[in-house]
């Protein structure tokens, strides 16, 4: 039934059908007074119901020649021109920003997780420090919206991050530009600290808030370029009874993260836990939440040990290839491992 | 935050009225369901349901800081910028000046390798004056297992800080500031735990020790998701009681052995695995940390406690500000001492395996 489409109350729908609308054609073609003496509603109510109903019948005339046939919509050679120019954040590792295709990207929503220890939180720093390094060091020069469900956010670590990347910078434009005064590194870790903004959410009705809120926020903070939620999992594993409610949940959740991501062009890190999975007489690790959480991302990388070595493994991703990069967690941050045998694997 | 009443959060009187006819009474009622269960619910259009969320969540949500602001906060009312220093020297470098606050810090380690030790020197430490590098308050000691003497206690104290101690009613104030309880239930435990929160900055408790935290638990549920859930609400509580106290929080946690070959592997590790030789698998055997990977993700620094080769060695397995590093120590009169403050830097996943060899008198220490 078309009435079921539109977003009105189902006292309104209930109305429309007893009054004879049951296509949105019946609708559109109708006259505002019409309607509402027909379905004894106010003139702007009507109005409303109108609008609804044009906007979506819209959708069903079809016209050949016309290329934006569809409102709202987008080609994929225009999507392709816009990805050119999308960018992406350092993880200030090169072989893990390798197999990201250069970084964690804008626009989409990447879930990291990984074992306790692995360096989940480590990361999350990293590219809230990393997601302000400036235009001219090829960075977005943004700020960093921390959202932190477990209190694993610590200042003191925040700070050593933070001078090890302008202590790098320094050094680069020390290479790069000897004889350029102007590109002297004018940033203090304090400062970096400043664009971090840190929330700390405790139970899941506040995450859900959060995320509510979130749209308002970077409205009014449009230079927020990425939005770290640090654990998604926490508050969602405890004392959930009904966990078809959860799945509702989360599933909102991460669409409306989406749809920041999307419409600010910023880059949305979710860190998630590890829980065991009982599969074929065996135990596996696998990430928290269930297996209807894992399409809610957009790509997902696993953190785990390889021998010695932390390695970060792409496991679903709908444009990067399957590939496991070693990495390593130092007093500056997130670098290179110091294995001899860098080869990225192909898996 | 969750549980404010909608009715006082401003909304216009005819919204408010239909969340209230529909006993949609507080915050969490409202976010518990998703939008569009909220419009066939109410029966409202998807705009005013989408505008009086947004209120509600604008209401509820946490403010926001930034990471400076913390800092400053920290560095202006806390001690050493809200760090409690054990007094090993090694440690406390690694650790940016001792067990920080606010969080977590969980010891683990076979019976007899010096948990308890360490956490009564924890609690003379901040008992302490502050001009002698202490917190000056009160500790609530939580001793599920009656392990906690008292003479003991005095013991270390006279023999660590004897200038302190000799003098004319000291010992009596420092043991005085600490407070043992004794639950025999995890349900008792919750109750005093509801207690301590009211009373915490009343009474002005610096430190709060949990000994041991798997005594509590495992003696209760069968394993399994009961003992689970009950874990995990106690964890998000003890935590946000560290948060919103701004203490440190140290917990004690038992080991058990390593069942089978658990060295657990995800599913695309399991693939590759497959199609390799068999590498020689090594058995060395080793014991793991109790309570699960749930509580292991939960604690924010994990400190193991070891032996190896007849040596005893703390380990830093899970720390955000510190390197991965193992120091050797030994358990004297005046508690535990340090043998190297440089520490040995341990790589991989190593860290976190805990050793029980060559320890035959555990439970003795040298005098």
């Amino acid at each position: 039934m078309e009435i079921g489409m539109l977003p009105i109350s189902a006292s309104k729908r209930g109305k429309l059908l007893a009054a004879g609308y049951t296509t949105l054609h019946s609708i559109a073609t109708t006259s505002i007074t019409h309607l509402a003496t027909d379905i004894e509603v106010s003139e702007s109510e009507a109005l409303e119901i109108l609008n609804f109903a044009t906007r979506n019948s819209a959708l069903e005339r079809s016209s050949g020649s016309n290329t934006n046939v569809i409102q709202g919509g987008q080609t994929a050679w225009d999507m392709l021109n816009e990805e050119r120019f999308s960018s992406s954040i350092t993880t200030s590792c090169a072989d893990l920003d390798n197999i990201l295709g250069g970084g964690i990207n804008c626009k989409e929503v990447t879930e990291i997780g990984g074992v306790p220890g692995i360096g989940k939180t480590q990361i999350g720093i990293q590219l809230a420090v990393n997601v302000q390094i400036p235009l001219d060091y090829g960075g977005l020069g943004g700020k960093a919206i921390y959202i932190d469900t477990e209190g694993s956010f610590m200042v003191e670590r925040v700070l050593q991050i933070a001078e090890a990347c302008i202590e790098d910078m320094s050094e680069y434009s020390h290479h790069f530009h000897k004889d350029n005064q102007a590109y002297g590194v004018k940033m203090h870790p304090n400062s970096i600290l400043e664009n971090i903004f840190y929330f700390r959410v405790c139970s899941y009705t506040e995450q859900i808030a959060l995320v509510n809120y979130l749209d308002k926020f970077v409205t009014e903070h449009k230079d927020v370029k990425i939005i770290i939620i640090d654990s998604v999992t926490f508050h969602f594993r405890q004392d959930f009874e009904d966990m078809a409610l959860r799945t509702r949940l989360l599933g909102e959740m991460s669409l409306k993260l989406m749809k920041l991501a999307k419409n600010f062009s910023l880059a949305v890190v979710m860190l998630n836990q590890v829980t065991t999975k009982h599969v074929e007489g065996s135990f596996q690790l696998t990430l928290a939440l269930g297996d209807s959480w894992s399409h809610s991302c957009t790509n997902r990388i696993i953190l785990y040990w390889n021998g010695d070595e932390r390695h970060a493994y792409i496991d679903k991703s709908p444009s990067l290839k399957s590939a496991s990069a070693p990495y390593s967690v130092t007093s500056r941050g997130i670098r290179n491992s110091t294995s001899s045998s860098k080869r990225i694997k192909m898996v | 935050m969750a549980n404010k009443l909608i009715n006082q959060m401003g909304l216009p009187k005819s919204i408010a009225n239909i969340f209230a006819a529909r006993n949609i009474i507080t915050a969490k009622d409202a976010l518990s369901l998703t939008e569009f269960e909220l419009m066939e619910l109410l029966d409202v259009g998807m705009t005013e349901v989408t505008f009086a969320m947004a209120h509600i969540s604008e209401v509820v949500c946490p403010p926001c800081q930034t990471a400076l602001l913390l800092m400053e906060q920290r560095v202006r009312n806390e001690s050493l910028a809200g760090h409690l220093p054990t007094r090993l020297k090694g440690l406390d470098e690694a650790l940016c000046g001792g067990i920080p606050f606010g969080v977590l810090t969980e010891l683990v380690g076979p019976p007899g390798i010096g948990k308890t030790q360490f956490c009564l020197k924890l609690s003379l430490l901040a008992s302490l004056p502050v001009n002698c590098g202490g917190l000056e308050g009160r500790v609530i000691y939580i001793d599920v297992e009656s392990k906690f003497s008292s003479k003991r206690l005095i013991e270390i104290g006279t023999k660590s800080f004897p200038e302190i101690f000799y003098k004319k009613g000291m010992a009596q104030e420092m043991a005085g500031r600490i407070m043992i309880l004794r639950p025999t239930s995890l349900s008792e435990f919750a109750e005093s735990l509801h207690r301590i929160k009211v009373s915490l900055l009343q009474q002005q408790v610096k430190l709060l020790i949990i000994d041991s935290m798997a005594a509590l638990v495992l003696g209760e549920h069968d394993s399994g998701a009961s003992r689970q859930q009950a874990l995990g609400w106690h964890v998000s509580f003890i935590k946000s009681l560290a948060e919103f106290s701004r203490i440190p929080i140290v917990l004690t946690n038992q080991v058990r052995s390593q069942i089978g070959d658990e060295s657990l592997m995800y599913s695309f590790q399991a693939r590759s695995h497959s199609t390799k030789e068999d590498t020689p698998v090594t058995f060395d055997s080793h014991l793991v940390a109790a309570l699960g990977i749930n509580w292991a993700h939960a604690v924010t620094i994990r400190l193991v406690l070891e032996s190896k080769s007849g040596q005893r060695f703390i380990k830093l397995a899970k720390s955000p500000i510190s390197p991965p590093l193992a120091f050797p120590f030994n358990i004297t009169a005046s508690g535990i001492v340090l043998l190297d403050d440089n520490g040995i830097e341990m790589k991989g996943p190593e860290i976190n395996n805990i050793h029980c060899q060559g320890q035959n008198a555990l439970s003795n220490y040298e005098r």
